[in-house]
């Protein structure tokens, strides 16, 4: 075998320990929001391409208050879809389209895209 | 005493704060108080002398306040939310009315206020009937602005919240109707000097306006979408133009061009350097979302359609690149080829693939635009003796309603006086206009057609039949069916799988691939990651509920949940309740019987005499009967009830009994043939009754809880679906069998009590079956809760049957067979879409790796990948499409 057959099968097998790593195993960064006066949990989602932030930490109990602002007018992301409570809110571009939701029970719940292919995560503590 | 003018409290006079104006003298509790009066004192002023007793007094600092609340079910929710009230600092009074679903709170300024006093009632379990406003405000320029104008309007009696929004030129204000009115908000805000303008959601035309122009509203998302498609397809244009020279010099051999164009020459090169350089505004203008996309979604640690393409025109332009401008460290000349073309084919063919996509998409969702656009901007209110015509959002309930011909119905309600002839197709799904009398409920959102009347509202905003729909299919189509469940599984690790993929098909083309490898290598990876296609994945479930609740919605049919639809189209028996569902649920006149001589029309008129101001069902039923027939009634003389027989009375002179078989023989009435005849009507499931007149048998008149027209040929058909249908009923197994019989159904389940019905469905559930149960919604509650799915057949505007899957709007049971095709037509859909996802991507990656290349020499170009990709999005919202078309098979 070539010197540069082995150095593509190095590459191309590191390269896919990588991309598995990145998109699957590496740690999500997760912002934790902090309630407000009367006990609302309020935090802004940008999105552009996917969610930002998109993984995101709440108190059980308390009411929770998304603003998604939609930076883009590619239709991929013009709706987002929370169906573990049956709401879906249709994001008009560069507006503030609120989510109100309350969770009482502590677990992970995610939102995405009406495709699917953008998502996001809630986490309730 | 006095009160101080601005914050209302009770002073002490003389108060050591105070203000001498105009020849008065003005007290104040505090220094803060004095001050802001010497700001603005004329606006005190105002406001003190402006007699609003109707809600609010600031008199003694005690603030009144009259709330209007829905969902007022029973005289014990009234102790419940006055309780809830009273909890609050500072409440004086709290009274809740039940009749006029109106709660007066009484407080003191300063220790409560409006939003307290609702929170509370909602706390309590109840809503207030509170509107919600959006208005446009021009002239805001800066912070202050925004909190000047929230500070204002949340002063303003009856104005719960404000949110104003800067960015967008508008505010958000929670009012409560009655309170206060649409206008006096503006005025509020225009005081301040700002210009309000109406936003699309509250333009506020005339109704006959509307009618004439039926000018959609506005719609932001509609705009946005079908901008997204022209900048598309500008991009696809531009892409498809500047593609056709890049074929054209990509493969010169193939096209036979001349000498100098083919490679090797000097010429191919710089040409081919042009295409690289117009490329660039090909990769970055029509393909920009694609990198903006894989850009934002890296950053989240994900990944999406946009990473792949992103990533295979890059590779492959990067590589051109490299082969055009130094194709010396190739280690052979036929290793420095390009594949320019592929950028500008890939970018123009997706681009024209999403830009279809949007298309198609707007019209699946099309449905519950529909059901918004039914909503009437304007209803024509009758208060203190005016007409005036005012926004839909204002009209509070108890309000007085006008409708004339040819009107839409603002919201829900009961006629008061007049009628007329409704169109509730919009609603129901039924075709035939619908008679409307007094005491009969109007739904909102329909039309009248020929005659005018008035009602009362009974449901306003949010609770309105039309609001409760929209809510249901809006929620429906949120949710997720449980085939889903595979889909979501999968979704999570597929971009990243077809990335590891074409790295791995890469490597092995490399190192195994003919000669040159490279070359071979990098379509293979290229083609890879242009032909998966995600987006077919994740359309393929939500877009074909979307459409099936959609059409569902049309048709009277309200499915709660993605989960009730799958379930449905897997039903082995069907549970059908027989009072009201089968039959009308209200007895009617069958049959009139003589004899002796007597004639029909006279049996009739004065059985129906005899029993004109009895309330009792059967007796309405035999009224109603002679009205049917225009028959002369007479009051009844010496009327006389006797328990458990009858009644016997005088009419126009002639002694009546009436009543059962014991009546008769009590009077020692002959009644000859009569009697046999009696026992076969009640086996025929009716309630036979007696009438001898001046001591003779005169007949017999039976009455029965009738049939609805179409039960027979329902059941017939859900028969014929292969479904066991059963019959469960409190009645007597006489009239259960005779009813049975009637309709065609074997197995009747006769003498349960309501409460057992749920344990009736557990046991057909118990035989391994999937059972559905249709009853009313009210009685038969725990049996459709129990049952796999509880269908629940509607009356008029109860919509939101909590405790049903699928509502049938209509009262037809032709609704269930159609809920089931419906369920099966859109499961089938779903199906069709899954399998075409996973099938097209389970084959077409492999091949775009040349799998089949070792054994039949095939290998993908980039260029179909990339058509294959586009058209795959496609073809899955235009198969979901094709369920608007369906048509349920009633025959």
């Amino acid at each position: 075998m070539a010197l540069d057959q082995i150095l593509v099968i190095i590459g191309g097998l590191g390269l896919s320990i990588w991309v598995a790593w990145y998109f699957w195993f590496s740690e999500k960064k997760a912002v934790k929001v902090q309630s407000v006066e009367g006990g609302i949990q309020e935090a802004v989602i940008k999105v552009k391409g996917g969610y930002t932030p998109d993984v995101l930490i709440f108190e059980t109990g308390k009411p929770i208050k998304l603003n998604f602002i939609r930076e883009e007018t590619a239709a991929c992301t013009e709706e987002v879809v929370f169906s573990d409570f049956n709401k879906r809110a249709t994001l008009t571009p560069y507006k503030t389209i609120p989510v109100e939701l309350k969770i009482d029970k502590p677990g992970e719940y995610g939102f995405q895209c009406g495709m699917g292919m953008v998502k996001g995560k809630l986490i309730v503590q | 005493m006095t009160h101080d003018p601005v914050c209302g409290m009770e002073v002490k006079t003389p108060s050591e704060y105070y203000i001498d104006l105009d020849g008065k003298r003005y007290e104040f509790c505090s220094e803060n108080c004095q001050n802001k009066f010497a700001l603005d004192p004329n606006s005190y002023i105002e406001k003190m002398n402006k007699v609003e007793p109707s809600y609010r007094t600031t008199s003694d600092g005690i603030e009144k306040l009259t709330l209007p609340i829905n969902g007022l079910h029973c005289t014990s929710c009234v102790n419940t939310i006055e309780k809830e009230v009273k909890k609050l600092p500072g409440i004086r009074v709290a009274r809740v009315n039940y009749a006029t679903e109106m709660a007066h709170v009484e407080y003191m300024n300063g220790e409560t206020n409006t939003e307290e006093i609702i929170g509370a009632i909602k706390k309590a379990g109840y809503q207030t009937g509170q509107s919600t406003l959006k208005i446009g405000i021009r002239g805001m320029y800066c912070g202050s602005c925004v909190s000047k104008i929230e500070k204002e309007l949340k002063q303003k009696s009856g104005v719960i919240s404000a949110s104003v929004d800067i960015a967008t030129e508008s505010a958000i204000i929670n009012y409560i109707p009655g309170l206060v009115c649409i206008n006096e908000i503006k005025n509020v805000i225009e005081k301040l000097g700002y210009k309000t303008f109406d936003t699309a959601s509250v333009k506020m035309e005339k109704a006959e306006e509307k009618e004439k122009t039926t000018a959609e509203p506005v719609d932001e998302n509609q705009l946005a979408r079908e901008k997204e498609y022209k900048t598309l397809m500008s991009k696809f244009i531009f892409a498809a133009i500047l593609s056709l020279p890049a074929i054209l010099f990509s493969y010169p051999d193939l096209w036979g061009l001349p000498e100098q164009f083919q490679k090797g020459t000097e010429l191919l090169t710089y040409i081919w350097i042009g295409l690289g350089l117009l490329s660039l505004p090909v990769m970055f203008w029509s393909g920009s979302q694609f990198y903006t996309g894989a850009w934002a979604a890296f950053k989240n640690r994900s990944a999406n359609m946009h990473t792949l393409i992103a990533t295979g025109i890059s590779a492959a332009w990067l590589y051109s690149a490299v082969a055009v401008l130094f194709p010396g460290i190739f280690p052979s000349e036929e290793l420095a080829d390009v594949f320019f073309d592929v950028v500008f084919v890939v970018v123009a063919l997706v681009v024209l693939g999403m830009a279809l996509e949007i298309r198609a998409k707007g019209k699946s969702s099309e449905a519950i635009k529909k059901l918004i656009g039914l909503q009437a901007k304007t209803a024509r209110v009758l208060r203190d003796g005016k007409e005036l015509d005012i926004p839909i959002e204002e009209v509070v309930l108890d309000d007085i309603i006008i409708v004339r011909p040819g009107e839409k119905i603002p919201v829900d309600g009961e006629i008061t006086a007049g009628s007329s002839t409704v169109d509730e197709s919009m609603i129901t799904g039924e075709s035939i206009p619908v008679e409307k009398h007094i005491g009969d409920e109007v739904i909102g959102a329909s039309i009248n057609k020929t005659g005018s009347f008035k009602f009362k509202a009974t449901k306003v905003g949010k609770d309105t039949a039309l609001a409760q729909i929209i809510q249901m299919v809006e929620q429906a189509q949120s949710s997720k069916a449980p085939i889903q469940r595979v889909v979501d599984n999968v979704s999570g690790y597929f971009v990243p799988t077809v990335m590891i993929l074409a790295i791995l098909s890469f490597v092995i083309w490399y190192v195994f691939g003919p000669v040159p490898q490279l070359i071979y290598a990098l379509i293979v990876f290229v083609t890879v990651l242009v032909i998966a296609c995600p987006c077919a994945l994740g359309l393929a479930t939500p877009i074909s509920l979307m459409v099936g609740v959609g059409k569902g919605a049309e048709n009277g049919i309200l499915i709660r949940s993605g989960e009730a639809l799958e379930t449905a189209q897997k039903l082995d028996s069907i549970v059908l309740d027989k009072t009201g569902t089968i039959t009308e649920g209200k007895p009617s006149l069958t049959d009139v019987i003589t004899s002796n001589g007597f004639k029909e029309d006279e049996v009739l008129a004065l059985s129906a005499s005899v029993e004109r101001f009895s309330e009792h069902p059967l007796a309405e039923a035999i009224v109603k009967g002679a009205d049917d027939k225009n028959l002369t009634l007479n009051d009844p003389k010496e009327f006389n009830a006797v328990p458990g027989h009858g009644v016997e009375a005088n009419v126009n002179g002639r002694k009546i009994f009436l009543g059962n078989l014991k009546m008769m023989k009590k009077f020692s009435v002959d009644l000859g043939e009569l009697e046999e005849k009696s026992i076969k009507l009640a086996d025929d499931g009716k309630t036979p009754m007696f009438i001898a007149i001046d001591d003779k048998a005169a007949g017999i008149i039976a009455v029965a809880d009738t049939i609805k027209p179409d039960s027979k040929e329902a059941i017939a058909l859900l028969k014929k679906m292969g479904l066991e249908v059963v019959m469960i009923t409190g009645d007597n197994t006489r009239t259960a069998n005779a009813i049975g019989r009637q309709v065609g159904i074997d197995r009747v389940l006769a003498e349960v009590l309501p409460e057992d019905k749920a344990f009736n469905v557990q046991k057909l559930q118990n035989e391994g079956k999937i059972v559905a149960m249709v009853g009313d919604g009210i009685n038969d509650a725990p049996a459709l809760a129990q049952a796999d799915i509880g269908l629940a057949i509607g009356t008029g505007t109860d919509v939101a049957i909590e405790a049903s899957d699928i509502t049938l709007i209509k009262g037809s049971l032709k609704g269930v067979v159609l809920a089931i095709q419906l369920s099966k037509a859109t499961m089938k859909n779903i199906k069709e879409n899954l399998f075409g996802a996973f099938f097209y991507n389970g084959l077409g990656i492999p091949i775009a790796a040349g799998l089949l290349y070792p054994f039949l020499g095939l290998l993908l170009s980039p260029l179909i990948a990339g058509a294959a990709m586009a058209f795959s999005s496609v073809t899955v919202v235009t198969n979901a499409n094709r369920l608007r078309r369906f048509k349920p098979k009633l025959k």
